[in-house]
């Protein structure tokens, strides 16, 4: 097994406050812009939809990363990573909503649309891979997922709220509807940038 | 060659054990569906039209069961036929469905008014009418590409003589022709009313003229001389209040153009 990293409580602390702000998986990295374009319309509904991204996230984390370093690695199957995970990840959404569905059918009547909608997102694949690409410990990789996580949530959030106020202005016919809100995600996306290199010189 | 073999056995474990698991979970945490929902399902039609207010023919079954109070009469595709089989599978009383047609309220053929353009664009209605507000001379009326009459679930509209034509006998009222429609041209009225203002031009009268001669010029004939007071002239154009028309046909002898018209406008389900 290769050396893994281990960071001490401050270098978890970087890794998740970049995950959020600096390497944003949906402004910086664009990924998961369909579910991001698609649910960001209402702010509770997009709040359901991040709170169940966080969570699948870091619950597919929990499970993958066992699966690489247990299973993948020490057989040199490491190639078989993307198509392992992809299985993994939506055996796991399917059973989460069945047992969900069961056992707490207020969670999921509010989170169960979006469940689906998960299984396939490219962003949840991303942190698993991602996480193994950087050597990152476990716990390391739950932190960076937390922070994938999070930082979805925030994207969502203030995406929910530009698109209430854009719901107020007059849209030039020609870019309403969907244009409009590409070129909102995309200033959006670049406000994001601002971000890149603050986080690592702040706890330098 | 002992590599490949073992990543087809290892991924097919991961897969057995995940179906597996799957499989195990769906028997042991099923949840109980209403036993009635199957039933109740079948008594609608499956168009998923939408024209009762729910998602699909699924969400309206899922209400019905669930909710109180819904009525059984809002499929208007399904008619008195499936408002009955609700009724008594649910125990609730029968209600009489309104049969809704769709009617368009546009005659502007190619003899009466012309197009102002030769369109050569993407063949729908909704793409032309960005283009300088349609391709007829009249920015109200019918293009005749035929939006409508490629979302009808039930072939009941035919495109003639450069507009659309609404065959109501074959109409199920679903509404679906209304929403694509770029100019609202289509109503979905109560399939019992005959008369119809067959024109949608609020501009003025002398304007109206020059683009279609089939258009409401707004004289007010038919306002003064209707015997109940039904009709009414509001934005240069005709319009009738069903409340009180009594389908007497009068102010469709008295209109000058003809764009009011008396008719038989019965849906599929009258006999």
């Amino acid at each position: 097994m290769e050396a893994l990293i281990h960071p001490d409580f401050k270098g978890l602390v970087v890794i998740l406050m970049s995950a959020v702000f600096v390497n944003n998986y949906v402004l910086q990295k664009f990924l998961g812009i369909c579910s991001f374009l698609g649910v960001s319309k209402k702010l509770d509904q997009a709040t359901g939809m991040s709170l169940a991204v966080i969570f699948v996230m870091m619950l597919s984390t929990a499970v993958t990363w066992p699966i690489q370093y247990y299973l993948l690695n020490p057989n040199g199957l490491g190639y078989m990573q993307t198509i392992v995970f992809i299985l993994v990840i939506a055996a796991l959404v399917q059973l989460v909503e069945i047992v969900l569905k069961k056992y707490i059918p207020s969670l999921h009547s509010a989170m169960g649309i979006y469940l689906p909608l998960i299984t396939t997102n490219c962003a949840v694949l991303a942190v698993t891979i991602l996480n193994v690409d950087k050597s990152y410990g476990f716990l390391a990789s739950m932190v960076n997922s937390l922070g994938s996580g999070l930082g979805y949530f925030v994207a969502m959030v203030m995406f929910a709220g530009v698109r209430s106020r854009m719901e107020g202005g007059e849209t030039p016919e020609s870019f309403q509807g969907l244009p409009i809100l590409l070129v909102a995600a995309a200033i959006v996306s670049v406000s994001f940038f601002g971000f890149a290199g603050v986080i690592e010189n702040l706890f330098s | 060659m002992e590599g490949i073999l073992f990543a087809i056995i290892s991924v097919t474990a991961i897969g057995v054990i995940c179906a597996v698991m799957l499989a195990v979970a769906s028997k042991v945490m099923a949840v109980k569906e209403d036993e009635r929902f199957p039933a109740v399902r079948a008594c609608l039609p499956g168009a998923n039209c939408g024209a009762c207010g729910y998602a699909g023919c699924d969400g309206y079954a899922h209400a019905l069961i669930e909710e109180e109070g819904i009525k059984t009469n809002l499929c208007v595709p399904g008619a008195d036929g499936v408002s009955k089989a609700l009724s008594e599978l649910l125990g609730v009383a029968f209600e009489d469905v309104i049969e809704q047609v769709a009617v368009i309220k546009c005659r502007g053929d190619c003899s009466v008014t012309s197009p102002k353009m030769d369109y050569q664009g993407i063949d729908s209605c909704k793409a032309a009418k960005l283009l300088f507000g349609g391709t007829g001379k009249c920015a109200f009326g019918c293009m005749g590409l035929g939006d409508c009459a490629g979302i009808c679930p039930n072939d009941a509209i035919c495109l003639e003589n450069g507009i659309a034509h609404i065959n109501t006998r074959q109409c199920i009222g679903c509404g679906m022709c209304a929403s694509v429609c770029p100019n609202k041209l289509i109503t979905i009225m109560p399939d019992v009313e005959k008369m119809l203002v067959t024109c949608s031009n609020t501009e003025k009268g002398a304007v109206t003229r020059k683009e279609c001669t089939h258009g409401c010029i707004a004289c007010k004939k038919c306002e003064k001389e209707c015997p109940v007071g039904a009709v009414t002239v509001v934005d240069n154009l005709a319009r009738i209040d069903y409340d009180k028309c009594t389908d007497c046909g009068h102010c469709a002898e008295v209109c000058p153009t003809g764009c009011i018209v008396k008719g038989d406008f019965s849906g599929i389900h009258s006999a």
